[in-house]
């Protein structure tokens, strides 16, 4: 076997598969962001791939001051999967927008500026600065941290004030930013969240943050994390994922998804996408594999390809289809030819 | 070969598909040569790969890191690399279960290398266990620069000692210890270099192995007013800078203490200014900190 180097970087010249999607008025030319929190800024991960060839970089959850974020030991690996508390560790509004907004801003990356805030307050002044500043393309707002005016709870567990923070974030933005809730999948009903973050002005939802979890060192006995528990992501939490995004768009078709959780090949970001999601975010699969981002935009591509699509457009939402069509079996008493059936619904 | 590698001029790091060239029992450790074309050129003293576990279907989604003990440049390979691993849990045990031309992918070299002295100084270095490694690869760059260099190696007993006959080659001296007396000295490495520093001369102290070790190591360098370096290792989920799992606190220059990631700022730190005591905790006063804490 001849050693290769892999994480091929420059997308094929001949490529000219349409893999544009609309996040509301943003348009990405490829669906594949990198998920907050895995990513930094984009700078280390530029040195594995183009960062300007994905659809965009998530940024890290930034708050008003800088945070140390939890002691360690922060993190702990799970079957097919890691727990995380790393405690939203970071420089502070200020110092971001000076250095990695601005890094950023200048290598062309297409960029989603992920915020924080331990009250409704402090998310309103963070989306303030990031109005002076500018030199984004839009906001995704993490509403899954704790919240210090409701002893810690999170805030995206309550469909009200999850609201509020919206509102908030919105009040306090440029009205052409897209607003992105990112929720949490902690929740009896994550729809009920979606429905009111989409009343109170997101644009659209990510879906979804890590889930609570916890890990006992059996050897010391003792929590593996510092923090006791921690959030719960990577392949092992995927299928939550799909269910959450599957649920939102049927109750919500019109709302736009940004897909995540557990994504690791082009097969699993399609997944997403004929679950309804317009985006996918891809988080701890960097860490197995610091080209993910890139390879898995290829190899959607490709599984698009295979099935026929012509475009990303088409296959989102795809797997919603049966559903529709049952409904016309049922009332129209008959079953058509099921390939041609796929395509009259592609072509509409 | 190079089919789009994408590799900047600053950060020097790449993923590569490499392949096992062999795997071989040393002690209680397993020492594994690997090729890494292009990897293997770029990387010096101190630091480390990380390795993917398991294949790609693997459960196990985080690489592991291993420090570069060696790298050859030249030969009908390309670039190889040599690391050593000690099979203490799920992933080491698979990594050394591989066999010649399995496949085994890397990413490397990554973090901050050892400083090397501009002037042919006396050097000490000091392994605990495997962390012996490293110091093979520091001691040869050191003695090309004229470097005397003191080597001091331990473990709790002779199994887990590790790099005598390499380190003995390249070092102008080599003690061992061991704790149950086996091999060496009976006591700690850190027994051995109080007396090499109450002894002679020292300008700079190298340093890799267990936490405990490398405290004591740069407390006793500090209190002499001697420089030294230690490679730390604290658990990492990415090793590349992007999860800010592997932070410790660290005291800056302008004496403000931060949580560092010790991936990318580290794994070699300055002895004086980790704050080993408080590994584990976000010390009073740490930059974006919320102040003392119960
Ligand atoms: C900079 C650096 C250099 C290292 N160099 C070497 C080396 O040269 N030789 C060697 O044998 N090992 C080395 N290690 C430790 C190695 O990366 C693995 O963590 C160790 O082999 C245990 O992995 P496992 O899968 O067998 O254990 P598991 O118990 O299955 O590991 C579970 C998780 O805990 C983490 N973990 C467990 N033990 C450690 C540890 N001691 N330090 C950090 N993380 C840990 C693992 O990385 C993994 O994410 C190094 C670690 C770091 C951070
Ligand atoms: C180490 C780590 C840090 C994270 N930090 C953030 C964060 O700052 N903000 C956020 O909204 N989500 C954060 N997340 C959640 C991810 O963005 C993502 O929603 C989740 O991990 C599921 O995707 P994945 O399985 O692809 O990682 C983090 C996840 C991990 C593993
Ligand atoms: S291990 Fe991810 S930042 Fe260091």
């Amino acid at each position: 076997m001849t050693p290769t180097i892999i994480s091929t970087v420059k997308p094929s010249p001949e490529s000219t598969f349409d893999l544009r999607t609309h996040l509301g008025s943003l348009e990405l030319s490829s669906p594949v962001l990198t998920a907050s929190g895995c990513a930094a800024a984009g700078r280390e991960l530029d040195n594995y791939f183009d960062i300007t060839a994905i659809g965009g970089i998530v940024t890290k959850s930034i708050m008003l001051a800088p945070r140390s974020g939890r002691a360690t030991p922060r993190m702990a690996e799970t079957p097919s999967g890691m727990l995380n508390s790393i405690g939203l560790q970071g420089p502070g509004v200020e110092s971001f927008l000076e250095t990695d907004l601005a890094w950023l801003q200048q290598r062309g990356a297409r960029t989603i500026v992920s915020i924080a805030g331990r009250t409704a307050d402090e998310f309103g002044k963070v989306a303030a600065k990031l109005r002076v500043a500018g030199g984004f393309d839009a906001i995704e707002v993490n509403i899954s941290c704790p919240n210090v005016e409701d002893s810690g709870q999170v805030f995206a567990c309550r469909a009200d004030i999850s609201a509020q923070i919206i509102q908030t974030v919105r009040r306090n933005s440029d009205n052409k930013i897209p607003i992105f809730a990112k929720l949490s999948p902690d929740v009896t009903d994550i729809v009920e969240i979606a429905t009111s973050v989409s009343q109170a002005g997101a644009t659209g939802v990510s879906v979804i943050n890590t889930l609570l979890g916890m890990v006992i060192d059996t050897q010391t006995m003792r929590p593996a994390l510092a923090g006791v528990t921690g959030g719960l992501s990577g392949p092992a939490i995927r299928p939550i994922a799909v269910r959450c995004i599957w649920q939102i768009r049927s109750a919500l078709p019109n709302l736009p998804i940004i897909g995540m959780g557990g994504v690791r090949t082009g097969q699993d970001a399609l997944e997403m996408v004929l679950a309804g999601a317009s985006a996918i975010s891809v988080g701890t699969s960097i860490f197995n594999d610091p080209g993910a981002p890139m390879r898995i935009q290829r190899e959607l591509e490709q599984e698009l390809r295979n099935r026929g699509f012509e475009s990303l457009t088409q296959a989102i939402s795809f797997a919603h289809r049966e559903v529709i069509e049952a409904v016309i079996e049922d009332e129209m008493g008959e079953s058509k030819d099921e390939s041609e059936q796929d395509w009259d619904f592609i072509s509409e | 070969m190079s089919v789009g590698a994408s590799e900047s001029a600053t950060l020097g790091a790449m993923q590569v598909l490499g392949e096992v060239l062999d795997v071989q029992r040393s002690g209680n450790y397993f020492l594994m040569s690997v090729t890494a074309p292009g990897l293997a050129e770029r990387a010096r003293p101190g630091q480390f790969v990380t390795v993917g576990m398991g294949g790609e279907e693997s459960s196990m989604v985080l690489r592991r890191s291993f420090a570069i003990q060696g790298v050859q440049v030249r030969g009908m390979y390309g670039g190889t690399l040599d690391f050593i691993v000690s099979p203490v849990g799920k992933g080491s045990q698979w990594l050394t279960k591989l066999r010649r031309h399995d496949p085994v992918n890397l990413v490397g070299p990554l973090g901050k290398p050892f400083t090397l002295p501009t002037k042919p100084v006396t050097c000490v270095l000091v392994g605990g266990g495997y962390g012996a490694a490293p110091l093979i690869m520091l001691a040869q760059a050191l003695r090309e620069r004229g470097c005397r260099v003191d080597s001091i190696i331990g473990a709790s007993t002779e199994e887990k000692l590790y790099g005598s006959l390499d380190l003995k080659r390249v070092s102008t001296s080599l003690t061992l210890a061991t704790e149950d007396g086996t091999a060496g000295i009976r006591g700690r490495v850190t027994d051995g270099l109080i007396n090499t520093l109450d002894s002679s001369k020292v300008d700079v102290v190298y340093a890799c192995g267990p936490m405990p070790m490398l405290a004591s190591v740069a407390e006793e360098c500090t209190t002499r007013k001697i420089f030294s370096q230690c490679s730390v290792e604290e658990s990492m989920a990415c090793g590349i800078g992007v999860c800010m799992t592997c932070v410790l606190p660290v005291i800056g220059e302008d004496g403000v203490t931060r949580m560092l990631r010790s991936c990318v700022e580290g794994p070699v730190f300055r002895g004086d200014r980790v704050r080993w005591a408080d590994i584990g905790t976000i010390p009073e006063g740490t930059w974006g900190g919320e102040g003392p804490r119960s």
